[in-house]
């Protein structure tokens, strides 16, 4: 469902990706790991279309979206949830929603698609008036989460969705990933706190200055030696050990 | 009193529909558009030219014509600021801001002098003028022509405030004015929600423009330039950015400057008004309705 083949990005002087290749097929939640800096946003970012690459190509559907405007990409069904889950502040709760139903016309089906979001996160209905820049940290992720799905996506892209946020939260954002993948949209996962990652992942990557270094079915990546000493071990990590 | 209340109400809806259009456009790509009191000029010699081709008409005529011409000269005007956008601004989207700002002041003069070449410097007579008896209202002299304005600007700034609050549109503003880059991954085509935005702001100040023109009857190619500052002041007064706030921020420009001048005298009009732009600008820069942002990161 997405193939990117050879992906080298250059900006602000910084050699981000280096002929990185990896693949997410159709229900499946690919992992992709990293430690900051590694290219891990980068890879997302050039997915969207929010960054150009300078090599390399990138397919989704069959369909060549290497040089694709990110409105154009979005409406193609491939939606990225950015790091930092940036919720238009001063709009409410209902109207990000309303924001994720942005390209679709019929205004009855984005209320339709809204509704299931609150059915889903009943938090996010009891807020539904509030300024979107209110809410708690782990609010703003279910809410960004939740604009993403009012667009209906077949592919979602998660930027770090644990960052910040307490273990008990962090194990419900998970939750919910697992329940959307298992309504049949395919997810590609950027996380730093690899354990939470790989547990309802199906397939990982590990990525290190923009470099593929290892791949691998989730399981086996949980016993790989190299991932447990650099990103599952005795070091604390922001949200998860 | 209430004349002065009902001079400053009516001279405050014409700064307001101007510093509406500026505050648009500095609300989504955060840029102090110095063109846009030209475009309030362009839209009254717009008006002037398609009255002049249309020819004398009976008085009993005049108003339904005017507004007629009004909407024409929005669309013109309103494609003017677009090309605006695209030619000078657009290219400089991600320079400093300060080159876009010289930009602005670069664009102002291009469309004052290109009219002062097409037009000539002196000043024009417009060929209609709403005459009307005055007629008494709680002790102040109102004529018919200043209650229609009035009232088109007010349908104006009420169908903008819909705009901005209730459609899909107005959404995908409000969201580029806070994030471009996430709003394109709501599938927002930003390039041209920010068009429609500058054919919005623009078109409103043609409005105005062809308002003034039909009522001081007299035009001339720097009459956006003072405009432009005024309608500046205004959205400081306000809240750059914000709809309401901007609205309020004309309204009170224009009875301050009528009570300040009634005081004072008319000489000290500009003073005045600058004089209140100062002090918001040092004391409360978000201006009276500005956004309090309430963020937690």
């Amino acid at each position: 469902m997405l193939e990117i083949h050879g992906l080298d990005v250059h900006y602000d002087g910084v050699h981000a990706l280096r002929g990185l290749s990896l693949t997410v097929a159709k229900g499946e939640i690919v992992a992709l790991l990293g430690n900051n800096g590694a290219g891990k946003t980068t890879t997302l970012a050039a997915a969207s279309g929010l960054v150009r690459p300078s090599a390399g190509k990138i397919v989704f559907d069959g369909k060549d979206i290497t040089r694709e405007k990110p409105h154009k990409i979005t409406a193609s069904g491939l939606v990225h949830v950015p790091e930092g889950r940036k919720i238009f502040s001063t709009l409410t709760v209902h109207e990000n929603l309303q924001l994720g139903g942005y390209l679709i016309r019929d205004q009855a089906e984005i209320r339709r698609r809204i509704e299931r979001v609150y059915e889903l996160l009943p938090r996010l209905a009891e807020r539904r008036g509030q300024h979107g820049g209110t809410l708690s940290g782990g609010e703003q992720q279910m809410l960004a989460i939740g604009r993403a799905l009012v667009t209906g996506p077949s592919l979602l892209l998660l930027d770090e969705p644990s960052m910040g946020l307490a273990p008990l939260v962090v194990a419900s954002v998970m939750e919910l990933i697992a329940g959307i993948n298992a309504d049949g949209t395919s997810v590609l996962l950027v996380e730093q706190n690899a354990t939470v990652a790989l547990k309802i992942a199906n397939r990982g990557y590990v990525i290190e200055n923009g470099e593929c270094v290892l791949d691998g079915p989730a399981a086996e990546l949980r016993e790989d030696a190299r991932v447990v000493e650099a990103y599952l071990g005795g070091v604390r990590r922001n949200g998860g050990t | 009193m209430t004349q002065l209340v009902w001079n400053g109400l009516f001279v405050g809806s014409f700064y307001a529909l101007v510093a509406l259009g500026y505050s648009m456009v500095y609300g989504i790509i955060k840029l102090l558009n110095f063109a846009h009191g030209d475009l309030y000029m362009l839209g009254a010699f717009v008006g002037f030219a398609i009255l002049g081709a249309v020819g004398g008409v009976s008085p009993s005529m005049a108003l339904p014509l005017l507004l007629v011409v009004l909407l024409a000269t929005m669309v013109v005007t309103g494609l003017a600021g677009v090309a605006l956008e695209r030619i000078a601004y657009r290219p400089l989207r991600r320079a400093p801001r300060l080159s876009l700002l010289i930009t602005a002041v670069g664009a102002s003069f291009a469309l004052e002098y290109g009219m002062r070449a097409v037009a000539g410097a002196d000043p024009q007579v417009y060929p209609v003028r709403l005459g009307g008896t005055a007629m008494e209202v709680l002790g102040a002299r109102l004529t018919l022509q200043q209650l229609v304005l009035m009232g088109v600007a007010v349908v104006l700034m009420i169908a903008l405030n819909l705009l901005v609050t209730r459609t899909r549109e107005g959404r995908a503003m409000r969201a580029i004015a806070l994030d471009p880059r996430t709003s394109a991954l709501m599938g927002i085509n930003v390039n041209s929600v920010i068009s429609r935005t500058f054919f919005v702001g623009s078109a409103l100040a043609g409005a105005a423009g062809v308002m003034a023109g039909a009522y001081y009857g007299k035009i001339d190619f720097m009459m956006g330039f003072l405009i432009g500052l005024k309608a500046f002041t205004a959205a400081v007064i306000g809240g750059i950015g914000n709809i309401p706030g901007t609205m309020l921020g004309g309204l009170l420009l224009g009875l301050l400057e009528s009570f300040g001048t009634y005081w004072l005298g008319g000489e000290w009009r500009d003073v005045f008004a600058f004089g209140v732009l100062i002090l918001f600008l040092t004391v409360r820069p978000t201006g009276l309705l500005g956004e309090r942002v309430t963020e937690r990161v």
